[in-house]
């Protein structure tokens, strides 16, 4: 119960830091990273206007997960201040969703990106640069020793931090599963959770992700209420 | 069915017309009172609802109006126009509109009628169906899901334009559930098309039949109810409880140690039918049966999550009668004829008290000969309520769940569909609404919100509107976007909405672990694979398998011969004690001159229980605390059913915590509650820090229960039904699904965004009255709340009572599924913690 909840309070909370490709890091419990040596805060998978496109197809699904994810997002700007942003692929569901997006939310994203370089790696879901927003749009970017890029690449790969797969991850419990969004890293690679609000999530034991991880290192941070808590492959049950 | 009666010249069946009254004669039969006095009724215009035990020649009774009518019609003249349907039978199963096609063509051939009987459910071939619309039958027996989808299509006037009768079989059990409610809406259209449609509802007893002679007719505005004719029950069902020589454990559910003795009764017996409450307990009994089974026993299974063509088989084995004994779940409850059972036996609690009478119903369906029947309780408390079931049966106590408002979400649906069929006014679809007994009181507001959420969404945030499925029209009619949103809405019609299922594969292993195709068992719920990890045994399909992964939408499991099942066979009793039987088990409880009729064993566990602790009176609620190990337990006795029991344990441990008794956690059952903690619970009710009265005010009904609410697992699961009713979002066909998980947007997600930025939206309002109503049994929590006001009797224990022993049992087994995720991802990341530090 609760109380058993405050005890476990000490020991987890909404950051974790790890090193990636020697890189020092901070995992936040919202689904961002951060690298405070550089700079730089990356967040993958928004799927911005992913309601509207089911909505478009006659889904009426709440036109607010723009809403809720940028709302999001500034919480974790706020509390970085990153001078730069990257938004490593699919950030928007479609092609059309930027044009789709209302205006109160592009407003609210236009303040977001205003005084820090802002950088849009293509995605699957959007391989075009978004309409009438501003920022870079590349296919890749490296920075030092990392490379962002969407998909992930196939083998085992030092310094690269991708997102596409929405990694997840699931513990069985006293009879009880617990299925979570989670940050998959085994310190040379990371693969980023969706930040999206309606997006979900595929097992890391999946064989989507198979032959990309060191097992014997192989972390998933799942993503708690407030907390993150990090489990090794051994606590991991695939689907 | 129609067997010789006596004198019955007050009727006489010259009311009938002569093939009638020759058919009849030639058989020796006579028509009965009930027959011709529906026939009379209906012929002077009236609605009936005919409330009858099984066997009474109910059936034949609710279609006699038609096939006279039928009958004295005449036939066709060349070149006249094609005539619609004349009478609508609707039935909750399609197995049994099946039946009654074959019960009913049988006096109609026999008669030389002219008259077409066909079926239309979700099994009929396009072919026929297409064929249907151009020529449709005389009567048409079909389900409550496709008598909307024909009122769906744009010729649905034309279709029931010479529409006459509708007979509602089951009535009881349809009116209760979200289906009645789509029902009542499609039975408002149909008196739309036939202001003097005449219904016939046919039913089994229940408390208030009013609610169903309402249900039946025009309640804008409310006119006389429908006409209510009652046949007595025959013969008193002869009930036992099993009266064993073995012990009667404390707790549990399996009934294990009556397997020797139920398989005695079989032997003694031509058919047993064997009734349990879940599936995973059939399992559990089929599988002990068959160890005990050594006469070779042709003993079948039957529930239904296994796979069609074994239940096909089995169905057909029971019509020959070429079985002995049918473990069965409540697939087979509702009135279908197969066989000749002569012993019901009950394995496990009855719960509510006209579920015993449906289920016994089915032993030797002759009316006027007694049925043959057996209890068998589970534990002991299970015997004090097979006991009171016993009682309530004989004093033909009935209790169905009273017809609750009618859903918005179900409401939502049937708009679309209306505007699917043809383009609406919404005024004129208002008043047809409110005609429906479930949505009488349905204001025009709601309603005018229930059309913008089908429109646009309903929302707040209005940036649907180029996407809107319906439209007004110049005239102000409300017309479908696009027949993209029509084939939609055929998809997606009805209101089960299933909890989603897993195909279960058997496999064998290969080299390198690798899994190898192999027969279909069944389907299982996701939520119960969930829960599993790899190598996991469980009782499936009568055999002991292992649980190997999940491939897509198919679960692999493997032979595991010789193991034992190591997941808990029980997943909870899907049927709620009824406040009747519970009230009748507080009554013996606290009447030791009834102990009487109880086993010896429990009879003495009482008095132990009298002696170490107290009993209640028939109205207290007892609560104990006692210390154990390192901790402090309070037991409680509401007796009011596991949900409502287990909303209460949610409700007080916040309380607690609050009030700094640093609780830990808690288990219930249909019977009792515990919860643990840190702190003497009893002590602090003592001095005063936290008195029992404050613990258990009604007032926790109010904020606490919203807070808890909010973010609990229960509302997520019933706004996803909500959902998918309201065709938010979209069904998930079995054996359809496309994509993975990553790429639906999950009904959590949207709930959760849903909340935080439309609180007052109106899917949200619909999932918060269905819950208080279903999953929490807030209704059941209320009524004991303010029944044990004042009425809070304490025992200060020093070691655990008599009585306490059952729940304590149930703790560690019982799976808490309201126990917050982060606990448990806690503990799981701390065991890694520990293991890193030496400390485990």
């Amino acid at each position: 119960m609760t109380a058993t909840a405050r005890d476990h309070a000490s020991r987890f909370s909404a950051t974790s830091e790890s090193v990636v490709a020697g890189e020092r890091m901070v995992c936040d419990v919202r689904g961002a990273i951060h690298f405070p040596e550089i700079g730089l805060l990356a967040v993958s998978d928004l799927h911005l206007e992913k309601g509207s496109r089911h909505a478009r197809r006659g889904w009426l699904l709440p036109p607010y997960d723009t809403g809720a994810t940028l709302e999001k997002l500034a919480g974790v700007i706020e509390d970085y201040r990153p001078k730069i942003v990257v938004s490593l692929g699919d950030s928007f569901d479609d092609v059309g969703g930027a044009a789709r997006m209302p205006d109160i939310y592009r407003t609210r994203l236009l303040e977001l990106m205003r005084g820090r370089d802002w950088i849009w790696v293509a995605g699957n879901h959007d391989p075009e640069k978004p309409a009438d927003l501003p920022g870079g749009t590349v296919s890749e970017l490296a920075v030092g020793p990392l490379v962002f890029r969407h998909e992930p690449s196939k083998g085992r790969l030092a310094g690269e931090i991708a997102g596409h797969l929405h990694p997840g991850a699931r513990i069985v419990q006293r009879g009880r599963s617990v299925r979570r969004r989670c940050f998959a890293s085994d310190g040379a690679r990371l693969i980023m959770p969706a930040f999206g609000a309606f997006t979900g999530a595929l097992n890391v034991l999946d064989r989507a992700f198979s032959d990309m991880f060191c097992p014997d290192n192989l972390v998933a941070y799942m993503m708690g209420d407030g907390r993150l808590y990090p489990m090794n492959r051994r606590l991991l049950h695939a689907d | 069915m129609n067997k010789p009666h006596d004198d019955r010249s007050l009727h006489g069946a010259t009311a009938l017309p002569e093939a009638f009254s020759r058919w009849f004669a030639a058989r020796g039969w006579q028509p009965r009172d009930h027959q011709l006095d529906l026939l009379a009724r209906t012929e002077a215009g009236s609605s009936v609802l005919l409330i009858a035990p099984t066997g009474a020649g109910k059936t034949l009774a609710g279609f006699m109006p038609s096939l006279v009518d039928l009958a004295q019609r005449g036939k066709r003249k060349p070149g006249a126009a094609g005539r619609g349907v004349h009478t609508l039978y609707i039935s909750p199963l399609k197995a049994l509109a099946v039946d009654i096609e074959r019960n009913l063509t049988k006096p109609v051939t026999e008669m030389a009628l002219p008259i077409a009987i066909e079926t239309r459910t979700g099994d009929t071939p396009s072919s026929k169906r297409q064929r249907q619309r151009q020529m449709p039958p005389d009567i048409l027996l079909t389900t409550p899901e496709q008598l909307s989808l024909l009122l769906a299509s744009k010729d649905a006037e034309r279709f029931f334009a010479d529409l006459r009768f509708v007979v509602f079989d089951e009535l009881h059990s349809l009116v209760t559930s979200k289906r009645g409610q789509l029902l009542s809406l499609a039975l408002a259209r149909l008196r739309r098309f036939v202001p003097d449609l005449r219904t016939i509802g046919l039913s089994a007893t229940v408390a208030e039949p009013d609610q169903l002679r309402r249900w039946l007719v025009n309640q804008n505005p409310p006119g006389r109810m429908a006409e209510l004719i009652t046949v007595e029950g025959g013969a008193k069902p002869e009930i036992t409880i099993l009266d064993s020589v073995e012990r009667v454990p404390w707790a549990g559910h399996s009934a294990r140690y009556s397997v020797p003795e139920i398989y005695q009764s079989i032997l003694d017996h031509k058919t047993t039918l064997l009734f349990v409450n879940t599936r995973s307990q059939a399992e559990f009994l089929f599988q002990e049966l068959w160890h005990a089974n050594e006469d070779n026993l042709p003993i079948a299974l039957h529930h239904g999550s296994l796979d069609v063509a074994q239940r096909r088989r089995v169905e057909k084995a029971m019509e020959t009668n070429s079985l002995r004994a049918i473990v069965a779940t409540s697939t087979l409850d509702l009135g279908i004829d197969w066989g000749d059972v002569d012993l019901v036996v009950h394995v496990g609690a009855p719960k509510g008290a006209s579920r015993l009478a449906q289920r016994i119903g089915r032993s030797n369906h002759r009316m006027d000969e007694p049925s043959r029947a057996i209890l068998v309780p589970a534990n002991r408390f299970e015997v004090l309520e097979c006991r009171a079931a016993l009682e309530a049966n004989y004093l033909g106590a009935q209790d169905t769940p009273p017809i609750g408002e009618g859903g918005l979400d179900v409401l939502a649906q049937h708009v679309m569909g209306m505007a699917c069929a043809e383009p609406f006014d919404a005024d004129e679809l208002y008043e047809e609404i409110i005609s429906a007994s479930p949505y009488a009181a349905l204001t025009r507001e709601t309603f005018d919100r229930v059309v913008d959420f089908v429109a646009t969404g309903g929302y707040a945030l209005k940036t649907y509107e180029r996407f809107a499925r319906i439209r007004q029209t110049k005239d102000g009619r409300w017309r479908v976007s696009h027949p993209s949103v029509a084939q939609q809405y055929r998809l997606n019609v009805g209101t089960i909405v299933e909890a989603p299922m897993l195909n279960l594969r058997l496999v064998g292993k290969r080299g390198r672990g690798r899994l190898m195709g192999g027969g279909a068992l069944g389907k299982v719920e996701e939520y119960f694979i969930e829960t599993l990890k790899q190598g996991d045994t469980f009782i499936f399909a009568g055999m002991v398998v292992r649980f190997e992964g999940i491939r897509e939408n198919e679960a692999y499991v493997s032979h595991a011969p010789g193991a034992d099942a190591f997941v808990p066979a029980y997943g909870g009793s899907k049927f709620p004690l009824s406040t009747y039987l519970a009230s009748e088990v507080r009554a013996i409880l606290a009447d030791p001159r009834r102990w009487k009729s109880l086993p010896p064993q429990v009879a003495e566990w009482l008095t132990l229980q009298k002696l170490k602790s107290l009993l209640p009176g028939r109205d207290d609620l007892l609560i104990e605390t006692f210390p154990r190990g390192k901790r402090f337990y309070l037991v409680a006795y509401p007796f009011a059913g596991r949900l409502a029991h287990q909303t209460l344990g949610m409700l007080l441990t916040r309380r607690m915590e609050r009030g700094g008794a640093r609780p830990m956690g808690f288990v219930a059952t249909d019977y009792s509650m515990a919860i643990w903690g840190l702190r003497d619970m009893g002590e602090m009710h003592r001095s005063g820090e936290l008195t029992f009265a404050d613990l258990f005010d009604e007032d926790m009904l109010g904020d606490d229960l919203d807070a808890w609410l909010a973010d609990s697992w229960l509302l997520k699961r019933t706004f996803r039904n909500c959902a998918v009713i309201a065709g938010l979002i979209e069904r998930r066909h079995p054996g359809k699904e496309k994509t993975g998980r990553q790429v639906t947007v999950s009904a959590d997600l949207i709930y959760d965004v849903l909340r935080s930025h439309d609180p007052d939206h109106i899917l949200l309002q619909a999932t918060r009255t269905d819950a208080a109503s279903g999953l929490l049994d807030v209704r059941r929590l209320a009524e004991m709340l303010s029944r044990i006001r004042g009425r809070i009797v304490h025992k200060q224990l020093e070691r655990i009572s008599p009585l306490a022993v059952p729940i304590m049992l149930e703790i560690g087994k019982e799976r808490v599924p309201g126990e917050a995720d982060d606990v448990l991802l806690g503990e799981t990341a701390e065991s890694l913690i520990d293991e890193a530090m030496g400390t485990r």
